[in-house]
């Protein structure tokens, strides 16, 4: 075994952050300078001097890819937060929220299929949205009380109760709703394309960015502004004192639990808008929580704003800037987020040790 | 080693399965019984973590998969992939070095990362792992590889698998347990226990953690080889989260805290897959609104249920359920000698057991 001095070991727990610098500052030269260029690799998108219409574009994909991250693991981390339950079933909501609401829009249409952004008003999209994050927001409660209120503090327990309803609910998704990929249509009204440096950019995208500020805010003033927000708070910190202060947390948990899984539905709603959904995005989207909540610190709101842009940012950046024979690699990028973040911070950028 | 109903009961079932194919039929040997020793073997990777070393790991399917994708690349000679078409003896060792190296990396990378964080952790390397091959189409590409012959003495001959499966069973059982006496598997179960004072104490926690890692990745490799070998292809969605998933819901049916509860639990998992279909009505549970093509099977929802009775009936599963069921009784029969002499090794062993209940400590 090796043994070190405390000064070497000092030394060597900042290496992880040089390399990470280190590469940060690679990659960032590359994007802004190098790429495509004549005398460097092909890549999809041009380097920002060069074509800054096209690493903006890039850009606001990372940025609107951020927003729908933030509100799905915002729902994840809050939970966590306060209750330490890790709800694996929050891709599963996502997903169940997503097929409620196209349902919802079809009926509200009167069409089975290829609906026209034109044939659907703000209403017929909002109010779907609302029915399937409510459904989903009142099953998560539902789960919470049935299965999870009395083993609480047992996470593992909790954590594979909540992966049997996954399992459960992905596979009656897959009866009802079969296999085929189906698509939300977002209103006519959000469907325009803007002009952004020389480059078409579709207004929908930017809705759902605006969305999900909303969403970002409405969290922030109830957290901090209400007097449920720091009971909340407070429960996060040192939950005995909240109790003992005599207030009932089980209601506090109830109602974290609602919003918690109506983040997922609403998530899931924009994201069926954004990109449609089949059979595995619940997997997809879960593996998309934990990811942001990972690289942010869990049960930080805060991290999840870092975690989501960050990983925005690396999903959209790592296809447009790698070399194009090579753009099936960008998964890799992920996992290299990961693992520089876990290297230099193990409890993910804004998360408290344990 | 001192002869306790524990031991006596793993050694007739193993006398039992060296019998086995002699009375069963091949269908039942080859479908059923060789799959829940592969499975087995997999998930006794997922126990000796969680029991010995506290690690809840989702990412042993992915090592079980990146052997099997190994094996893939280096045998297949036409196909997807890198199709280097060599002899199939050769891809054991050089799998068996990649998955061990690969569970090296992860388990350095997470071994600072405990309890529910681990999970999560493994769960998206796992899932990291299935992209990884769908969209690499030098190693795998979506639509996997098929035609990876098993070496000679193995084709056409489900029962020499069967063996190979159940000689490697035994083996692996044998020397988890025997790992767990040795001064790294001591040192491992105070990891386990309290990092803490064990690093106060100059164990050095990351690299037990890991090391432990490494090994449950070697054995989760041997299963992959030997699953390859049976199943002759591999695909990206055989990683995909459901089987990730499922791999950790063996272990957990089976008891996460007993060695042997991995085939236990691999057993009810695989007699579950094949057998539930038979059952007439089994494909209206649940969905009554509309009928569609995949309502002959609803597998996945017959052991979601399942999953979800034993966390809420008995966290510690099966194998826990057993266990304690053999102590209340033994302690019922000898309750007089029990008091004055030292408990029996068979209620120490399940009292200690009782105290690391996955979650209990986490």
């Amino acid at each position: 075994m090796l043994h070190l001095t405390p000064a070497q070991i000092a030394v060597a727990r900042k290496v992880p952050v040089y390399i990470a610098g280190i590469l940060v500052a690679l990659a960032a030269v590359w994007v802004l300078f190098l790429a495509d260029r004549s005398w460097t690799a092909e890549t999809s998108a041009g380097s920002a001097i060069a074509e800054p219409g096209e690493f903006v574009v890039t850009f606001l994909d990372g940025l609107t890819f951020a927003g729908l991250l933030f509100v799905v693991a915002s729902g994840f981390t809050l939970i966590f937060g306060l209750m330490r339950t890790v709800n694996m079933a929050h891709g599963a909501f996502f997903l169940l929220a997503a097929y409620i609401a196209i349902d919802v829009q079809q009926r509200m249409v009167g069409k089975d299929r290829n609906i026209a952004p034109e044939d659907v008003s703000m209403l017929q999209w909002i109010l779907p949205l609302l029915v399937g994050a409510t459904v989903v927001a009142v099953l998560g409660v539902a789960m919470q009380q049935a299965f999870l209120r009395w083993n609480q503090g047992q996470d593992l327990r909790q954590a594979l109760i909540t992966i049997a309803v996954t399992i459960i609910l992905a596979d009656q998704m897959l009866f009802q709703y079969g296999g085929l990929a189906m698509k939300m249509t977002w209103p006519g009204d959000v469907v325009h394309f803007y002009d952004v440096a020389g480059e078409r950019y579709a207004s929908s995208r930017l809705f759902m960015l605006g969305l999900s500020l909303v969403v970002a805010v409405l969290l922030w003033l109830w957290l901090n502004r209400t007097r449920m927000g720091i009971v909340i708070r407070a429960g996060v910190d040192d939950q005995e004192m909240v109790r003992a202060l005599g207030i009932n947390v089980a209601v506090v948990f109830g109602i974290t639990f609602f919003v918690g899984a109506f983040l997922a539905g609403m998530g899931g709603v924009m994201g069926g808008s954004f990109s449609g959904v089949a059979l595995g995005t619940d997997g997809q989207w879960l593996l998309n929580s934990l990811i942001v909540v990972i690289i942010g610190g869990l049960g930080s709101v805060k991290g999840a704003v870092a975690g989501s842009l960050l990983y925005g940012m690396v999903t959209a950046f790592s296809p447009a800037y790698l070399p194009s024979d090579y753009t099936f690699y960008s998964i890799i990028f992920t996992f290299v987020i990961l693992a520089v973040v876990l290297a230099v911070r193990p409890n993910g950028l804004f998360g408290r040790a344990e | 080693m001192k002869i306790n109903s524990r031991t006596t009961t793993v050694i007739v079932i193993g006398i039992a399965l060296l019998v086995l194919p002699l009375v069963g039929s091949d269908f039942f040997i080859d479908f059923v019984m060789t799959r829940t020793l592969m499975l087995g073997l997999a998930a006794s990777s997922v126990v000796f973590l969680s029991a010995y070393g506290g690690m809840n790991s989702l990412a042993q399917w992915l090592v079980f998969g990146v052997a099997g994708f190994t094996v893939g690349n280096i045998v297949a000679e036409s196909g997807r992939g890198m199709k280097l078409g060599w002899e199939p003896w050769v891809a054991v060792p050089i799998a068996l070095v990649v998955a061990t190296l690969l569970a090296l990396v992860l388990g350095a990378l997470s071994a600072r990362s405990s309890g529910i964080y681990f999970l999560m952790l493994t769960l998206v390397y796992a899932v990291i792992g299935f992209y990884f091959f769908g969209q690499v189409t030098t190693f795998s590409g979506f639509g996997g590889m098929t035609g990876i012959d098993a070496p000679e003495f193995f084709q056409g001959e489900p029962k020499r698998i069967y063996y190979a499966a159940a000689l490697l069973s035994a083996v692996v059982y044998v020397a988890f347990r025997g790992i767990a006496r040795t001064p790294f598997g001591m040192a491992l179960q105070g990891v386990r226990d309290d990092p803490v004072r064990m690093a106060s104490l100059g164990f050095n926690v990351q690299m037990h953690r890991t090391l432990a890692f490494a090994l449950a990745g070697f054995v989760a490799g041997l299963a992959g080889i030997l699953n390859i070998w049976w199943n002759g292809q591999i695909d990206p969605t055989s990683i995909a989260i459901g089987p990730t998933l499922d791999l950790f819901i063996i272990a957990v049916i089976g008891g996460i805290m007993h060695l042997e509860g991995a085939w236990l639990g691999a057993f009810v998992f695989v007699s579950a897959s094949i057998y539930t279909r038979d059952i007439p009505g089994i494909g209206r549970i649940g969905g009554v609104l509309e009928d569609r093509i995949f309502a002959e099977e609803r597998f996945n929802t017959i052991i979601g249920l399942i999953l979800l009775t034993i966390m809420l009936v008995s966290p510690d599963g099966l194998a826990g359920l057993a266990s304690r069921f053999r102590s209340g009784k033994s302690s019922a029969a000898d309750g007089a000698a029990a008091e004055t002499a030292a408990p029996s090794p068979s209620t120490t062993d399940s009292s200690q057991q009782q105290q690391t209940i996955p979650g209990g400590q986490l």
